[in-house]
């Protein structure tokens, strides 16, 4: 059913305008979602604050911490390799971490500054608006990612054209698990405050655990079995994987600052990794969801 | 098209122990200006929550553009236009990005979407502020810009939840002047609620809520026919001599309000000639009111919409915070 109404002339428009307001349905929910996402990348363009801040911690663990203890930790790297280039698949993971969360954040913002209802009262499916957040967000941290991209060559990595496709599709899939995780909590979370407050402190658990800042071997292993339940392990070690397939490293050399991820002893393959984040992204999707199906 | 275009049977909604709205029903007909009176905490905005699906009646049934709000929820929403008392905007976005995420949501189809959008911006004024940020915007802006937004998709209804609060006298004023004047363009119907006495005599007709029932509805003329008497003023040299006169002479049970000797007669321009004639006491001065709905209010539920609000105000609270833990 259409709904058609005619306008009577106004002064400067001499044609009635007819609206036709078309039915619920897969198109009216592609174009709910696009312009959900399309306000993400506006959002982003106009805040070039937010754009820079974010960039200062990664910036700071890769040049000023990395280079602090590329003396001190060259001494259990194979030669020729730099600590910069064994942190740099983390520190990408961490530019988009912060990014991604705080994309979903705008969440909480926009029920404190009424914007929400504004999307929350329009005929279109809620899924509609949580798939477009998601995508927003997991595009302007990608940006945020290919930024630190861009300075790889000050960590020794190559600019090779594969690795950097295969890293952007890497962080594609982790920023879009990150901002549908911070989407539920956003459903949740009614106050900015505790809402930055509880992401504070999950972030750097994630990182540290996630194997970011040291190969996942010989660990004790109370710190081994942690390692593995942080879903930002799978992302760091395919990163790192593909980093060090495009370097001319030993295997051997390879084998010691980018084993192979196990699960008691045995080699989880890297699609399987990739796979496995992919799927923490549709459930907490799905979560994310069901919760904005509740709220009113 | 006959058939009514907001058509509510005994509603309720209950927060927890508080029943907000208590068994109402009216009905809207297309092209009304209806408007619900009444003290804060009365039970307007729950109602206007309901019909425009935001919230679930506990029972009853409520009817918007020939959908059921409950169970036809998404096509209401299509046929509705919403200003909510508080801001919606974004306010980082242009005037233009906001009504294009608009159209978006709502499915405007895109060749309609850049006429329309003019149109709605033209009769609100802002044309000319389309590309500048929200956040520029004064609060009378805004509050047009919300308009012009839910005209975009052309609705049949327009809902209006305090359309003019906590806006300045003229700025309340111009947006009457805006409404007014859509009205003559838009082929639309408009609900809103405000407890401002002033702006109720801007609706074609008025339903006056409290304690979360209608007490009356009616035109606004009706309503101040129903109550009936003019207000008659006057100030003498000796008021209590006066009044005795009035008492003996007409019957009638004068009192002094601010300062002068006030009564109630059925007809004031036709009782005042008499009273010169016959009143021995010397009359200064004189004036006759028309009752307002000051007074409508007053005659209905025993106070004064003032005194309501004040008296309302701890039942709203408990009743903000059931709506809270509710959500």
């Amino acid at each position: 059913m259409a709904i058609e109404v005619t306008d009577r002339s106004v002064d400067h428009v001499t044609e009635a305008i007819r609206v036709a307001v078309p039915d619920k349905g897969l198109r009216q929910d592609l174009r709910a979602i696009s312009i959900v996402w399309r306000r993400e990348l506006i959002r982003f363009r106009s805040d070039r604050l937010r754009a820079i801040t974010s960039l200062v911690q990664p910036v700071l663990f890769l040049f000023v911490l990395g280079t602090g203890l590329s003396s001190l930790a060259s001494h259990g790297l194979p030669a020729g390799i730099d600590f910069r280039t064994f942190i740099y698949p983390g520190v990408l993971s961490m530019s988009v971490l912060f990014t991604a969360i705080f994309s979903a954040a705008s969440i909480v913002w926009d029920r404190e500054f009424g914007f929400l209802r504004e999307m929350l009262v329009a005929p279109v499916s809620r899924s509609a608006l949580v798939i477009g957040k998601c995508l927003g967000g997991a595009t302007v941290s990608t940006f945020q990612g290919i930024v630190i991209l861009a300075l790889a060559g000050l960590a020794h990595v190559p600019y090779d054209p594969v690795l950097f496709l295969t890293v952007i599709g890497e962080l594609l899939l982790l920023s879009f698990t990150l901002t549908a995780f911070g989407v539920m909590m956003a459903a949740r979370i009614k106050q900015i405050q505790a809402f930055m407050a509880l992401t504070q402190m999950l972030v750097m658990p994630l990182f540290f655990l996630s194997g970011a800042l040291y190969p996942l071997r010989g660990l004790p292993a109370w710190l081994t079995v942690l390692t593995r339940f942080d879903p930002l392990t799978y992302i760091v070690y395919p990163m790192r994987h593909a980093v060090f397939t495009h370097l001319s490293v030993s295997p051997l050399a390879s084998a010691e600052i980018s084993p192979a991820l196990t699960w008691f002893g045995w080699a989880v393959p890297v699609g399987l990794s990739l796979g496995m984040v992919a799927v923490m992204g549709a459930v907490l999707l799905g979560i994310a969801i069901v919760e904005f199906q509740k709220t009113e | 098209m006959s058939e009514p275009v907001v058509l509510v049977n005994d509603l309720v909604k209950r927060y927890g122990e508080v029943e907000a709205v208590r068994g109402i029903g009216f009905e809207v007909e297309p092209g009304e200006t209806f408007g619900f009176l009444g003290p804060n905490g009365a039970g307007k905005s729950t109602t206007i929550k309901i019909l425009c699906t935001l919230a679930d009646p506990t029972s009853g049934t409520a009817r918007v553009a020939g959908y059921d709000v409950r169970r036809q929820r998404d096509t209401v929403r299509r046929n509705i236009g919403l200003v909510f008392q508080d801001t919606t905007l974004d306010s980082y976005l242009t005037g233009e990005q906001n009504l294009r995420f608009h159209a978006d949501l709502y499915g405007v189809p895109k060749n309609q979407f850049g006429p329309r959008m003019r149109q709605v911006l033209e009769m609100v004024n802002l044309w000319d502020r389309r590309n500048a940020e929200v956040a520029t915007y004064s609060g009378g802006m805004k509050r047009r810009l919300e308009i012009a937004r839910g005209l975009l998709h052309a609705p049949r209804v327009l809902f209006l939840d305090e359309p003019t609060v906590g806006l300045d006298p003229q700025t309340r004023s111009s947006i009457w002047e805006y409404i007014n004047d859509l009205k003559k363009r838009e082929d639309i119907t408009i609900f809103l609620t405000t407890h401002y006495m002033d702006e109720a005599e801007n609706c074609d007709r008025i339903a006056i809520i409290d304690h979360g029932k209608i007490v009356a509805i009616d035109t606004p003329e009706n309503l101040k026919a129903s109550v009936g008497k003019d207000r008659v003023q006057i100030s003498t040299n000796d008021d209590q001599a006066a009044m005795r006169e009035l008492k003996e002479r007409f019957g009638l049970d004068a009192a002094i309000h601010e300062g002068m000797v006030t009564f109630n007669v059925e007809s004031g321009e036709h009782f005042v000639p008499q009273l010169f004639a016959e009143l021995t006491e010397q009359i200064k001065s004189v004036s006759v009111a028309r009752p307002s709905l000051d007074d409508v209010f007053m005659s209905y539920t025993g106070k004064t919409i003032r005194d309501a609000e004040a008296t309302a105000g701890d039942r709203n609270r408990a009743h903000i915070m059931a709506f809270r833990r509710g959500r």
